[in-house]
């Protein structure tokens, strides 16, 4: 059987659980998971600009103009359909990634870091500060959805919040290795190495750093819709510093060499939050710092290259 | 013949340091022409300054009648330019192969989103072109893992690879040994020659210019001191002691 | 008239707040070309142990005057102690490796200290003020202003004197220059390049605890005070240009200055005067006002 088939099969297998598991599994269990895919989303997103060597500290400034789009629909527009407010999260990433990435795509390392910091925290400061539009610190929002006109009942809401965050999820994972795999992801990862010969042979590196900043930008939108959807109320802290240092760690954690690993370090992050948070609430960033200290030492491919590494012993 | 290359009045200064004056050189198709001179002689500001990397101070570049001087390296490449370095320069990280493809990527459609990058027609060209190399036994291993011999050929096949009218080659025997150099510029030159590629290369080594260039142009501190060919350059006292030190 | 003696007062304290925070990051870019990204933790350190100093030692009467003393050792003590331990535990292994690599790193830093800032302190505020108090206040041009923030400004200068005196007239600062320059270059002229790289380092957290020290008497402390300090100082240096105690000087002076001017005639503008101003300089000249622009060299 061609690799590629066998591929597609274990794909679509392993989706066919996935899709399978609300009827396994609790409410709460259920509800991290769709949280760790929505995040996952903005992860995908960071880790596409690490590939290029792009280490932004602000992604959350997308994260939360999605999640606010769809926050604002439905606090003036009385709009409750998922779909819309998906819709609008991604345009919001994407239109404002693309303003914003004219200025920023420019640079690298230090300024591409930091910029991008700026951006979110003056972001948080909007949404904070506009208390009459944005609600301030109470937040807006966002309750009984509907799916394609249809409401689910409160009790079927989780698990229709589940699988479509899974099947959203399942999409864009594919539609960013279809990126991963294209001369212009090449290309990206190419940059990382040599910005000077990608010009030489006639290539835009400045386009395809754009490209990929509006990507990420998108991504980290329709997450943001995702997450309001899926917790049903939103705050500006979702544009805070450490909301994006939080989308860094799960990237670094989860590792950058596939657009699987932010879904698998996403869905180990919330878990271990979940339950180490309530042990210790002063230690939770300690804990992380300590963490991505050993990760940066002694496991630079993140949690990834040990499932890279395993495979490969077991294939021998 | 027509003027493929026109350097007029070219002049850049680095500081105090005169790195090109009143260029005026004059390259038509199909000239193969070799550029010698001692380190400093503004060589490789002279490359730099016709792909663009370096804009000129005064002065005009021409190509094939177009005026580049205002370009940006991608542009001129864009427009039939491809070089090759004195240190390689490829993407450490990724395999042979893929360096090549990307340079047919470029080439070709754009840099595309939907269709991967290892598709099978690339994948039949750009193993043509490393066979002509002798670079098809390392297609699937990374840059890094390559020897520097191999990197310098690499990284004037991904040059080759898009198809220029004009290729600048920057010292494209350098750190090849010397049993080795004459191989590989044979190779090199089938590959110009079937191709009908216009070439201008920086060498240092004299032996290699006068077996493959059939134009000398010998660089002085900024200045073309003298032009013509090989034999009748070399043989040059004036010349002898500029580049070589001694007579 | 009197509203723009009010700007300009404003806008120069601000400033002198401004540069005294973005010293030590900027100089410590400088010499090691690190963006050191726990450097608000550091001002936050510098600022709850002057506060924690001058609650406990110099909170009334005759005490009073140590205060001020009391501050310095603050910052002090934290960059001595903070700076050698991060520099030469966890940076130094990191040189080799990629910026991003770096900046990841005393992003940990960062988060370690965020918490260690909870652990020691608590999260409820914390308010040192009989610094400020003492110094009581002073008519100009017909406002009230509290003589605090002057005294803030003279701690300024005479940082930025400090530095610059070091910098250009020093052997010292011949040193630093070089391993600036280049550092290959400067381990072969028998410089002890790690050596003065801890130093470097340490410096930048001692200035960084020292503006966080000076301006505890003036706000309530939280555990939060950090992070806006960091985008603040980065955004200031930005401007100035990366690594220039010049630019940052600089920099200071036009977001004070733009700051106080939209705090009085555009004031929902005033959360992003700063940003609105890096944006603006960014745009038109990338390296910032004194920055260098790096060339690649093929």
């Amino acid at each position: 059987m061609p690799p590629r088939i066998r591929a597609a099969l274990a794909f679509f297998g392993l989706l066919a659980v996935l899709l399978a598991l609300p009827f396994l599994l609790s409410g709460w269990v259920l509800f991290l998971l769709t949280v760790a895919g929505a995040k996952a989303l903005a992860v995908l997103g960071v880790v596409l600009l690490l590939r290029g060597k792009l280490l932004t500290f602000g992604h959350a400034l997308y994260y939360a103009a999605g999640a606010y789009a769809a926050g604002m629909a439905v606090k003036y527009w009385d709009v409750h359909e998922m779909l819309v407010l998906l819709a609008l999260g991604l345009l919001a990433g994407a239109m404002l990634s693309a303003l914003l990435g004219l200025l920023i795509a420019r640079y690298r390392a230090v300024y591409f870091a930091l910029l991008n910091l700026a951006f979110s925290m003056v972001l948080y400061g909007i949404l904070l500060k506009f208390y009459a539009v944005t609600g301030g610190t109470d937040g807006i929002g966002i309750a009984e959805p509907t799916l394609a006109g249809w409401r689910p009942g409160a009790a079927s809401l989780r698990i229709v919040l589940y699988e479509s965050t899974l099947v959203l999820v399942a999409l864009l994972v594919y539609l960013a290795h279809r990126f991963s795999v294209s001369p212009a992801g090449y290309v990206l990862r190419a940059i990382r190495d040599n910005e000077v010969r990608v010009e030489y042979v006639g290539t835009s590196v400045w386009r395809i750093v754009y490209l990929t900043y509006v990507i990420a930008g998108a991504l980290a939108g329709i997450a943001g819709a995702l997450i309001g959807l899926s917790v049903g109320h939103i705050t500006p802290d979702l544009a805070f510093w450490s909301q994006s240092g939080e989308f860094v760690f799960v990237a670094i954690l989860g590792g950058t060499g596939s657009v699987l690993a932010p879904v698998v370090g996403s869905i180990l992050f919330e878990f271990i939050r979940n339950y180490a948070f309530e042990l210790s609430p002063y230690t939770w960033q300690m804990t992380l710092g300590i963490v991505l200290l050993v990760i940066i030492f002694f496991l630079p491919g993140g949690v990834w290259s040990l499932a890279q590494t395993a495979a490969r012993r077991g294939a021998r | 013949m027509s003027a493929l290359l026109e350097t007029v009045g070219l002049t850049r200064f680095f500081g105090m340091v005169r790195a090109a004056e009143n260029l005026n050189v004059r390259v038509d198709e199909g000239e193969m022409v070799g550029i010698i001179g001692s380190n400093g002689s503004g060589k490789t500001t002279f490359l730099n300054l016709a792909t663009g990397y370096l804009k000129p101070e005064r002065g005009r570049i021409v190509l094939a009648g177009r005026d580049i001087t205002a370009l940006l390296p991608r542009s001129i490449t864009r427009m039939g330019v491809a070089r090759s370095f004195q240190i390689p320069q490829l993407y450490l990280g990724l395999t042979v192969i893929e360096n090549l493809l990307l340079s047919l990527a470029a080439r070709c459609a754009g840099v595309g989103l939907w269709a991967p990058l290892h598709r099978t027609e690339s994948h039949a060209e750009a193993r043509r072109i490393l066979a002509q190399f002798g670079l098809e036994p390392h297609a699937q291993r990374t840059v890094h893992e390559l020897p520097e011999g191999a990197r310098k050929l690499l990284d004037i096949a991904v040059a080759v690879a898009l198809r220029p009218r004009l290729l600048l080659m920057d010292e494209p025997t350098a750190g090849v040994s010397t049993e080795d150099k004459f191989e590989v510029m044979d190779t090199l030159a089938a590959v110009l020659r079937g191709a009908e590629i216009t070439t201008i290369f920086v060498e240092h080594d004299m032996d290699v210019v006068l077996r493959y260039s059939r134009r000398v142009l010998v660089f002085d501190q900024g200045l073309v001191i003298a032009d013509g060919r090989p034999e009748a350059v070399l043989a040059d006292a004036g010349v002898r002691r500029a580049v070589l030190g001694h007579v | 008239m009197r509203l723009l003696t009010v700007i300009a007062l404003d806008g120069l304290t601000y400033a002198s707040w401004l540069f005294l925070v973005s010293a030590g990051l900027t100089f410590t870019y400088g010499v090691l070309r690190v963006l050191n990204l726990a450097h608000g933790n550091l001002y936050a350190l510098g600022a709850y142990l002057g506060a924690t100093l001058v609650l406990r030692y110099a909170a009334g009467g005759s005490t009073v005057a140590l205060g001020y003393g009391l501050l310095f050792l603050a910052a002090v003590v934290i960059g001595v102690v903070a700076g050698p331990l991060i520099e030469r535990l966890f940076l130094r292994r990191v040189y080799a490796r990629d910026e991003e690599v770096q900046l990841l790193l005393t992003f940990s830093i960062s988060l370690i200290l965020e918490d260690v800032v909870k652990l020691t302190w608590g999260v409820s505020p914390i308010f040192a003020e009989t610094p400020y108090s003492f110094l009581g206040r002073v008519r100009l041009g017909g406002v009230n202003y509290a003589w605090y923030p002057f005294l803030l400004t003279a701690v300024a200068l005479a940082v930025g004197g400090l530095l610059w005196l070091v910098v250009t007239r020093t052997r010292l600062g011949k040193v630093l220059q070089s391993v600036i320059t280049d550092r290959e270059v400067s381990l072969t002229l028998g410089i002890d390049v790690p050596r003065v790289y801890t130093w470097a380092f340490t410096a930048g957290a001692i200035l960084a605890a020292l503006g966080g020290a000076y301006t505890a008497p003036m706000f309530s402390l939280v555990p939060g005070v950090g992070a806006d300090v960091l985008v603040t100082s980065f955004a200031v240096i930005a401007i100035g240009g990366l690594g220039s105690i010049g630019g940052a000087a600089l920099g200071a002076l036009v977001v004070g200055l733009a700051r106080s001017a939209a705090v009085y005639l555009f004031p929902e503008l005033d959360l992003f005067a700063i940003y609105l101003m890096m944006a603006l300089v960014l745009l038109f000249r990338p390296q910032g006002l004194f920055g260098e622009v790096e060339v690649r060299r093929i």
